[in-house]
């Protein structure tokens, strides 16, 4: 039996919801149509199925998620994740934390980092722009938001453009979201094997 | 068209944060079609479209963003239902256990949402709330925490060039 895991991790696990996700073959034509512009076109996921309960919600998240995440230019691919990890620590989501950690890992093979966050989360210390990057975003995933225009210098020094700090918002805040319904309308499960 | 976003951050059009909005024109275009999906949607479920306004408002009070209330200050007059007027504010109960139950899932996913746990689902439902209308809350309150930190992000950019 799966457990559910606590600690944070790169080895993604499957995700149980807590509320009863929608059937597939009851789905109404709103929700199909809403779950077709969903990135997985290999069986649909208990989660995006439990978000088609509200499909005008999900039909518009969808390709504003892979917009803000994977669109071009701008900020790196990598950095792009580590704004999304960084919320994810802020709201402790350990799914989006370890799906996100293992794509920063595809593109950058950089262990030592994800390493370094697991074990001292906001107190991480990383080189200069990653550091820049990590805490702009963790600042501006709190409640109340502690990210200051301070902050926001230190990401100019550290070389980001406006166009990649406009993506860098956009990536924690976007996680800012995912985080709220992925960590709060279920659990991560240790994957099988 | 300026979207909510652009129209609260107030970035200049000619700066290069503006131009960097302008090349990011689509996320713009969806975020707003997001707002009108969680804020008034044709199928409102369980949660009218009063008393969305009323939770994005109380949500917006606790992050302390002004010009976000105003906005949602705005569509809870315009809906011109009273009952749900309390709910604008933290720590406002409308006497309704569906609702206060939904109102304090509101502020949990604003102000902790890293403690939320399986028991806080189960709180939602013992109040009668169905799982659909668990789902729309928790993307009205996901949606409106995403909106508060661009705004904000976007104002800090704007503060420091």
């Amino acid at each position: 039996m799966s457990k559910p895991v606590h600690d944070f991790t790169a080895k993604v696990p499957e995700w149980s919801p807590y509320v009863t996700p929608v059937e597939f073959a009851s789905a109404t034509p709103a929700q199909l149509s809403a779950m077709k512009v969903t990135p997985s076109n290999k069986g649909v996921s208990a989660y995006v199925l439990t978000l088609a309960h509200d499909p005008e919600s999900l039909e518009v998240r969808s390709p504003l998620f892979n917009l803000i995440m994977y669109g071009k230019d701008g900020l790196s691919p990598a950095e792009r994740e580590l704004g999304a990890i960084a919320a994810s620590v802020v709201n402790r989501c350990i799914y989006c934390t370890a799906v996100h950690a293992s794509r920063f890992l595809a593109h950058t093979k950089r262990t030592e980092l994800i390493e370094t966050v697991f074990a001292d989360e906001l107190q991480a210390r990383l080189p200069p722009r990653d550091q820049a990057v990590f805490d702009f975003a963790a600042r501006l995933s709190t409640t109340p938001i502690a990210a200051t225009v301070a902050d926001a210098g230190v990401l100019k020094e550290a070389g980001l453009s406006e166009l990649e700090q406009l993506d860098l918002i956009l990536s924690a805040a976007i996680f800012g979201w995912a985080n709220r319904l992925m960590h709060t309308l279920g659990e991560p499960l240790a994957a099988e094997g | 068209m300026t979207t909510l976003i652009e129209k609260l951050a107030g970035i200049p059009t000619g700066s290069k944060l503006g131009a960097a909005l302008k090349t990011r024109a689509e996320v713009l275009r969806l975020s707003e079609a997001a707002h009108d999906a969680v804020l008034v949607p044709r199928d409102p479920g369980g949660l009218s479209h009063a008393l969305r306004a009323a939770l994005a408002a109380r949500m917006c009070r606790h992050l302390g963003s002004a010009a976000l209330v105003a906005h949602y200050d705005g569509y809870l007059a315009h809906s011109g239902d009273a009952d749900v007027a309390a709910l604008a504010q933290p720590g406002g109960v409308s006497g309704d256990p569906r609702q206060d139950a939904m109102a304090r899932h509101a502020d949990l996913l604003t102000l902790s949402p890293r403690n939320a746990t399986r028991g806080d689902i189960e709180a939602l439902r013992s109040a009668g709330v169905g799982e659909p209308d668990i789902v729309r809350l928790s993307e009205l309150a996901a949606f409106v925490n995403y909106q508060l930190r661009v705004v904000a992000g976007l104002v800090l950019l704007r503060d420091a060039s």
